[in-house]
């Protein structure tokens, strides 16, 4: 008797203290702040980037700079008397470059992933990724060195050309470069497609090229954007490998054996030699907020290319 | 017969799920295939269309033979075997394209040269209207096939083996992902089909087993045990094994 009421009252304390607040929720209001700031500070950092690149650059680039100039002229001389600062060849260094690296990097690492994804098994695929990741973290200087000292003079053997730093050495170099990466992030892409539509492909009759053109790869496609943008972007960043491998040449190319100049190229080159808030330190910065600006519009088109083309699918009858 | 097998076996890796099967298929007629989970349902349907292979440690041994042509020949193309035997799946797989792609998806893989707009239509408004789909879908045959419930998915993807006009048709629990009623209406459409095709079912539901079907195969562990007419089966079934699952004394 007295035993069972001793009991009922454990009971109810202890259902009583279900009722409150115990540790657990302190520990997930804890990690809910933390998290929380993680995020945060991810926003603060790139606002604070922005603002910093801005405030150095932008004020010039409204009211001082010539615009038309900037954008337009081939010349880029800053440290004359009357200075001109276009950079028109500087976007076409960087343009070419980065245009070539992706004709090489595209193939051959949508080829690569889908090597790995869909016909690798066993070993040869966990080598192979290792493999392709351990190429990924190869440091960019070290690129730019094989683009000095070994593209250089191939280049010049194999071409009979009297420099072999030039269009073709860095956008061989930057396409070897982003490769790796562009592979991992399209091999992911491909990994995502549901096993069963290769399998329904396949009953249908589908051969194994059929399943991964007709399925796999549309099914993928933004993954596949994604990956390639990402190998843009890299091609438009990357600093020291083009600025070791391009012979840095103010020019606007007429053929892959042109030396040329990159936009990242000049700001690394010039930005230690400028006076800080001098007008050419002040239109490095403007070059910055170009290659920002790029970059930006580069991702919203494929954004609406990648939206556009699903939605198109959805209502082509 | 339209679908034999003699002393078929298959290895995934050292594990054998099927043992020394010979079965015969009437040709024209429904035969559900029943038994407990594990039992080599799904491999023995998978090994018909040669889907198994897509596994690189699956191994098979004996023959299978559709309308008397020997499916595992070394020379046998599979996009043919695939073409006369379709395959619905027990999750409905349509593929993420349109509704009317989906329908084209087999036919266009096989036509080496292109059809004109009006023969496809023509395909896909036979096809849908035999699975009893084109008055759902006739108005939005361009939205994504994986917008349409699990029901029409899985009419969908009866409906994209038809173009292709297969012999046999092999279907892997195909109302296991519905609902009752949805259930029912997929049960009726294969029921409609009968006598066009000879469809091979698995099944675990056994009253669908029993009101849907002509011949009736009963299998334990990798083995047929018992294969006769379905009434036969369910009124007299000629083993102690049969009975016990029959009557749901099995898992
Ligand atoms: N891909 C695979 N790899 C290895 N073993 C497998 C594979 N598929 C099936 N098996 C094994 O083979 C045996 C038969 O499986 P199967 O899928 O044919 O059974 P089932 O009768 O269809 O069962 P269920 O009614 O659950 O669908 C099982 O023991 C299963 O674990
Ligand atoms: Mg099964």
């Amino acid at each position: 008797m007295t035993s069972t009421k001793v009991e009922l009252a454990h009971r109810a304390s202890a259902n009583a203290a279900a009722l409150y607040r115990g540790r657990a929720w302190w520990v997930d209001r804890v990690a809910q702040g933390v998290v929380f700031l993680g995020g945060l500070s991810a926003i603060v950092f790139i606002l604070s980037i922005f603002i910093f690149v801005a405030k150095e650059g932008l004020g010039f680039m409204v009211a001082d700079l010539n615009i038309k100039e900037f954008l337009t002229s081939p010349e880029w001389r800053p440290t004359e008397d009357s200075p001109t600062y276009g950079i028109l060849a500087l976007m076409a260094g960087t343009a070419s470059v980065t245009g070539l690296a992706m004709l090489i990097a595209v193939p051959f690492s949508l080829g690569a992933a889908i090597y790995i994804g869909e016909f690798a098994t066993g070993k040869t695929r966990e080598v192979l990724k290792v493999l392709v990741e351990l190429l990924a973290a190869i440091p960019s200087v070290v690129w730019g060195f094989i683009g000095l000292s070994i593209m250089n003079p191939l280049i010049m053997e194999l071409f009979d050309v009297p420099v072999g730093l030039n269009v073709l050495n860095a956008g061989v170099i930057l396409g070897l470069m982003a490769a790796p990466i562009m592979t991992t992030i399209a091999e992911d892409a491909l990994k995502a497609v549901p096993d069963s539509y290769r399998e329904a492909a396949e009953a249908l009759g589908a051969t194994r090229w059929q399943v991964i053109f007709k399925v796999v790869l549309p099914s993928a496609k933004k993954g596949l954007v994604a990956a390639i943008l990402l190998g843009v972007g890299r091609g438009f960043g990357e600093t020291m490998a083009v600025l070791m491998a391009t012979g840095h040449a103010i020019n606007l190319p007429t053929s892959p054996f042109d030396s040329v100049c990159a936009m990242t190229a000049t700001i690394a080159a010039e930005l230690g030699e400028t006076a800080q808030g001098s007008p050419h330190y002040q239109v490095l910065f403007a070059i910055g907020i170009s290659l920002f600006l790029i970059t930006f519009v580069i991702n919203m088109a494929a954004d609406v290319f990648v939206r556009g083309g699903l939605r198109m699918r959805s209502k082509k009858a | 017969m339209a679908i034999e097998t003699k002393g078929l076996s298959l290895w995934y890796g050292d594990f054998q799920a099927l043992f020394d099967v010979d079965l015969s298929v009437r040709e024209g007629q429904i035969t559900s295939m029943i038994g407990p989970s594990g039992c080599g349902k799904s491999t023995f349907l998978r090994t018909i269309n040669r889907i198994n292979e897509r596994h690189s440690y699956v191994r098979t041994e004996g023959g299978v033979e559709v309308f008397g042509e020997d499916v595992m020949a070394e020379d046998v193309e599979l996009v043919q075997v695939r073409k006369q035997i379709g395959m619905v799946f027990q999750r409905p797989n349509a593929l993420p394209i349109s509704i009317r792609e989906n329908v084209l998806f087999g036919l266009k893989l096989h036509s080496t040269k292109k059809m004109s707009r009006a023969k496809q239509d023509d395909e896909v408004e036979k096809a849908l209207r035999r699975v009893l789909l084109w008055d759902t879908v006739k108005d939005r045959l361009g939205d994504v096939a994986t917008s349409l419930s699990l029901e029409e998915q899985q009419k969908l993807c009866i409906a994209r083996l038809l173009p292709m006009k297969p012999r046999v048709l092999l279907m892997d629990e195909p109302c296991s992902a519905l609902d009752p009623k949805a259930t029912s209406a997929v049960e009726d459409l294969i029921w409609e089909l009968r006598g066009e095709y000879t469809i091979l079912i698995v099944t675990h539901n056994m009253a669908q087993a029993r009101r849907a079907s002509d011949e009736c195969i009963f299998m334990l562990m990798g083995k047929v045990i018992e294969h006769t007419k379905t009434e036969e089966m369910f009124l007299t079934p000629g083993h102690q094994e049969t009975a016990d699952y029959i009557e749901g004394r099995y898992g």
